[in-house]
């Protein structure tokens, strides 16, 4: 693998859900470099989470592909970790037993799976809780625990959709901090899917804006802003107001 | 503690409301059998060892049709949420069959099975087959598609994804469907017990209709309220135990 080489690769990606109808997704072309962190931004009904669900391997392109480290996408894999809005957290395992299900599941020898949960829960801050059940939890802790999850899992990319959607403001500002401080340790190449601007902007080093149906790229943004991010810095603010408009013509689209 | 005043008040109701029958015959008082003449027969009973016995043939049919039941609706119920072109196929005569009352073909089990064992358990395994069958499968089709999403990018098999995705998640509604089944079970063996049976409760309720013993009657019936109570107590705290902590997600 040459350096220059894209860590995930889409390529010429269309979605059609039933023959006849209008596509969902429309010859979408986007490269995502290693250790880079990509926001896919949209109208609701965009296929952004379309897209994120074709490179994650739940569902298959109506034509074109999706490499990652060059390997063909077919399904689901360990080398792409998923992060859902609903968390997706198993609910008969403990934080730690749902932190260390993948290490499980490759039967690595449990004082490594010991150490990796120690690792990823003192990331996420939740060392204290690794006994709790999901239940036992608010929103923004599970969340915490999924992210967790995927990370001890060790991927080669993390996929995200939407994953700070069913929080409210303070908790979701508070997760971004977090996940851009995560970031700034792992250096992990994460695709993530989102409505909110805001956080496109204050995550990202690039934002893909989405047409509305059928979805395609209408621009990239690179956001040239320093890694550690201030929402209210003159630059932040004009990369939102930018980036605002464009999506405003698009749910303007919508309703015409 | 409640429970159990409100269970002396019943009995004191009962005892006062016989006392008064036996003054002014409101009813035949040889049909009204009161709480002591109940309580002797449970005792002669008790005493000669014939109680146990009755107790004892019923719960060890119960334990097997159930068994038998609960084995096979695990089976092909996990088969069946697992399977569309199966449940497909499956679905329409399920949903015709089970609707008709289990009693119904209790005769063909008597035609089929003898008047010995294998008529009782096979009647019990067939009445409460169906209700856990019907509820397991439902179950694990209930289990949500994002769990599974989750399990698949972590890195897990198909058969990870049945023994340690489906399998736990849809492990409440499972628990739920035998309690039900055991609670069923205990419902119809009285049936399958009053026609061609040696021993039993329900042969004892029927014995005492055939010899004319009304309190033998009413104390085979306590017996079994007894019994089914006192299952689904343990059952509850089975339960309790092994979902206990994970609660409400």
């Amino acid at each position: 693998m040459t350096a220059a080489e894209p860590k995930i690769q889409i390529q010429g990606v269309t979605k059609t859900f039933a023959t006849g109808r209008a596509p969902a997704l429309a010859e979408v072309d986007l490269d995502v470099a290693e250790r880079e962190l990509v926001c896919i931004l949209g109208p609701s009904g965009c296929g952004k989470s379309t897209l994120l669900n074709i490179v994650a391997g739940f569902l298959a392109p109506t034509t074109g592909t999706v490499r990652v480290d060059g390997r063909v996408v077919t399904g689901p894999a360990p080398e792409r970790g998923v992060v859902f809005q609903e968390y997706a957290l198993f609910p008969w395992l403990t934080v730690t037993g749902n932190v260390e299900f993948g290490p499980r599941l490759q039967a690595r020898p449990a004082d490594e799976r010991r150490r990796t949960v120690d690792r990823y829960l003192d990331l996420v801050g939740l060392r204290a809780h690794a006994d709790k059940f999901p239940a036992q939890l608010s929103g923004g802790m599970k969340q915490r625990v999924a992210i967790a999850r995927a990370l001890a899992n060790n991927p080669a990319v993390i996929l995200m959709d939407e994953p700070f959607g069913a929080l409210d403001a303070q908790t979701r500002e508070v997760l971004q901090d977090e996940l851009s401080k995560i970031q700034r340790v792992e250096h992990k190449t994460i695709l993530f899917v989102t409505h909110s601007i805001r956080e496109a902007v204050y995550l990202a080093d690039r934002v893909v804006v989405m047409t509305s149906v059928p979805g395609r790229i209408r621009q990239i943004f690179p956001i040239k802003l320093p890694e550690i991010r201030d929402r209210f810095a003159p630059e932040f603010t004009q990369y939102e107001a930018d980036i605002t408009r464009m999506v405003k013509e698009e749910v303007a689209k919508v309703h015409e | 503690m409640r429970t159990a005043a409100t269970l002396l008040g019943a009995l004191l109701a009962w005892a006062a409301f016989t006392a008064v029958n036996a003054r002014v015959e409101l009813v035949n008082p040889v049909l009204l059998p009161t709480p002591v003449q109940v309580g002797q027969v449970a005792l002669d009973l008790g005493a000669s060892g014939e109680l146990a016995r009755h107790v004892l043939t019923s719960l060890w049919r119960v334990v097997q049709g159930f068994g038998l039941a609960a084995v096979a609706a695990l089976a092909l119920g996990v088969l069946v949420g697992l399977c569309v072109p199966l449940r497909h196929m499956t679905e329409p005569v399920i949903e015709f069959v089970r609707p008709i009352p289990p009693l119904a073909f209790l005769p063909m089990f008597l035609v089929w099975f003898g008047l010995g064992e294998a008529s009782k358990v096979a009647f019990i395994g067939y009445t409460t087959f169906f209700p856990m069958f019907v509820a397991i499968a439902a179950s694990v089709l209930r289990v949500d598609v994002v769990l599974l999403r989750a399990a698949a990018s972590l890195g897990a098999s198909r058969a990870d994804l049945v023994r340690r995705v489906m399998l736990p998640a849809a492990l409440p509604g499972i628990v739920v469907a035998l309690r039900v089944g055991v609670g069923l079970a205990l419902f119809v063996i009285v049936g399958a017990e009053f026609m061609g049976a040696d021993a039993g409760l329900g042969h004892l309720i029927m014995e005492g209709r055939t010899f004319f013993n009304p309190p033998q009657i009413v104390m085979g019936a306590l017996v079994l309220g007894l019994l089914g109570s006192l299952v689904n107590v343990l059952l509850l705290a089975a339960e309790r135990r092994l979902l206990g902590q994970r609660a409400a997600a």
